[in-house]
């Protein structure tokens, strides 16, 4: 996270300002995203700088985070849908890492409170590969992980 | 002009569940044409989801995250006939807001 | 070489498309691994239930639906399906059916064209030009008009006349056509779709023979294709079947599509339509 970002959430009082003017049309969203996104942490390739780019914390394992929804094989990698529940008070972001992809982090999501700790979404995996679950609270780090087998499926395109 | 996404927003107990399907390519830069040519990165970067005013989630993505964007999740609150809104922005500057009532 | 082929999914993957003859001859009982993988692509299908794209080539298929269009600035709801003109719910669950004004049985698809070509007056070659769309800058607006159309038959029963004796006529071609081996291959329908237990790769091929499965099969087509991020119909699923049987290549909207569509669309009489489907 740069700089400019963390001031926006600190005068946003935990909330993205600049993203909250941007979806209330108040400025230009466009501005306002190249602004909030993270682009250190789209181009990493291994853990540790991936952690680093995300605010360089020291993940624990937790059973507190807990994958649903999402298959050990996915009969193709273009779609794989991937859900994660945190249990850790105070959830503040989960994050979806994928461990042999071409760039690490697949997304972010921040949750700010009243939300509830839990996302779906599809990602895409070029080969099986471990899954992380990443979950930011009270400023700490806890993740969770679980391998995912991928399958190319058939002809037929 | 991007085509419109397709947002579902109901009371669940006492939440509400946002589901949303994204119009978008998500081409990760790395695969390429049938000339042969790469084709550039083009993915959506940051959603916004906003209740009524409120900010409720907040995501950035990267190319990893499937064509045709689907999230969902769930926030506490909500009411009958209130508003969900949400924005994206991809790394073209390109951007797209909708909104749906709670129902 | 099969057994290999089918321990891991890895290696089931590596096989070429050449190798298919070979894989077809695979019909023994599943072992216990490969139920376990089985049962994981099942779990996987389900993950992906409860939010399908397709619902976004609905809404662009709803809206050229209803704008008037091409040079006679006529929409769509002129378009009659079979029940009306612009009626178009329920109206899937009919189809294919002889039309008096065209002359032809025809299936969905086809009758789009008609229509384009007769009330908007668009030419053929225009109306037919992207059948099968390839992402932003190539769509189909056949692939979302049939998205749009097919969702509003979504629970309604099949229900395909063969009172009409063109449509008889064609039901009786569509049935000569999938059993009817040829090319290099030597190949009908029925050589994948004739007999349970049979896959390629990691697909099960379903037994059209079968009601069951036929059934199955017809109703969640149209569907979302995962491998491809695009929605595909019916015509494309009998396009590509025929490129897997190493035939000439299926024209779209032609008869022999309408008779082997009217076949398969007929022996689903009796099941409730749930499309659009998602598929691998
Ligand atoms: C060489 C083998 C082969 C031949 C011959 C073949 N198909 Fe298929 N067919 C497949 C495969 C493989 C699939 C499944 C594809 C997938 O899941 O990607 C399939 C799928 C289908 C489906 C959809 C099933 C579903 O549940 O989604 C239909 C309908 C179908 N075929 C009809 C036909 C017809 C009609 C013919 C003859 C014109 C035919 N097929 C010839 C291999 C074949």
């Amino acid at each position: 996270m740069d700089r400019h970002r963390r001031q926006a959430l600190k005068s946003g009082g935990g909330l993205s300002l600049v993203a909250l003017l941007a979806a209330a049309g108040w400025i230009d969203p466009a501005a306002a995203a190249t602004e909030a996104w993270n682009s250190a942490a789209f181009q990493t390739h291994d853990m540790d700088t991936t952690l680093k780019a995300l605010g360089d914390g020291k993940p624990v394992p937790s059973t507190n985070v807990v994958f649903f929804s999402t298959p050990d094989i996915a009969e193709n990698g273009a779609v794989v849908p991937i859900g994660i529940t945190s249990k850790v008070p105070g959830t503040e972001s989960i994050a979806i890492l994928v461990a042999k992809n071409p760039n690490m982090l697949a997304a972010l999501f921040e949750l700010p409170p009243g939300t509830e700790p839990s996302i779906t979404t599809r990602v895409k995996m070029r080969e099986t590969s471990d899954v992380y679950a990443l979950v930011k609270a009270g400023g700490n780090y806890y993740m969770t992980s679980k391998e995912i087998k991928v399958t190319l499926g058939g002809c037929g395109g | 002009m991007p085509d419109p996404m397709k947002i579902r927003a109901n009371l669940v107990g006492d939440s509400t569940e946002v589901k949303v399907l994204m119009s978008h390519e998500m081409d990760t830069g790395l695969a390429k044409d049938s000339s042969g040519k790469i084709i550039p990165a083009w993915f959506i970067q940051t959603v916004t989801v906003l209740h009524n005013d409120k900010r409720v989630l907040y995501a950035q993505w990267g190319t990893a995250v499937s064509k045709n964007p689907f999230m969902s999740f769930r926030f506490k609150g909500g009411a009958k006939g209130d508003k969900v809104t949400i924005t994206w922005v991809d790394n073209h500057n390109e951007t797209r807001t909708d909104s749906a009532i709670v129902g | 070489m099969p057994r290999k082929l089918r321990s891991i999914p890895g290696a089931a993957a590596a096989l070429a498309l050449g190798a298919l003859a070979v894989t077809l001859s695979l019909i023994p009982a599943p072992a216990a691994a490969e139920q376990s993988v089985e049962k994981a692509i099942e779990q996987y299908r389900q993950d992906l239930q409860g939010g399908n794209p397709a619902e976004l080539w609905e809404a662009r298929g709803e809206d050229i639906w209803n704008t008037p269009r091409g040079p006679k600035h006529v929409s769509f709801k002129s378009c009659d399906l079979g029940l009306g003109p612009g009626v178009v719910k329920g109206a899937y669950a009919e189809l294919p059916r002889y039309f008096p004004d065209a002359g032809r049985v025809l299936d969905l698809e086809s009758r789009l064209v008609w229509c384009m070509v007769n009330q908007q007056g668009f030419t053929h070659a225009e109306a037919t030009k992207i059948t099968f769309g390839k992402g932003a800058h190539k769509r189909s607006d056949l692939e979302a008009l049939a998205a749009y159309v097919v969702a509003q038959s979504d629970g309604v029963k099949m229900n395909v006349s063969l009172a009409d004796p063109h449509v008889r006529d064609m039901y009786a071609v569509g049935e000569k056509m999938f059993f009817y081996r040829a090319g290099t291959h030597d190949f009908a329908c029925a050589t994948c779709h004739g007999s349970d237990g049979k896959r390629i790769r990691l697909q099960d091929l379903p037994n059209l023979t079968k009601k069951a499965d036929a059934q199955k099969a017809y109703t969640t087509w149209p569907a979302y294709r995962v491998s491809q991020g695009e929605v595909r119909t019916f015509q494309w699923r009998l396009h590509d079947c025929l490129r897997q049987q190493r035939f000439p290549d299926l024209i779209y909207g032609s008869d022999a599509s309408i008779a082997l569509t009217t076949y398969l669309a007929a022996r689903a009489n009796g099941a409730a339509y749930a499309g659009p489907g998602m598929k691998r």
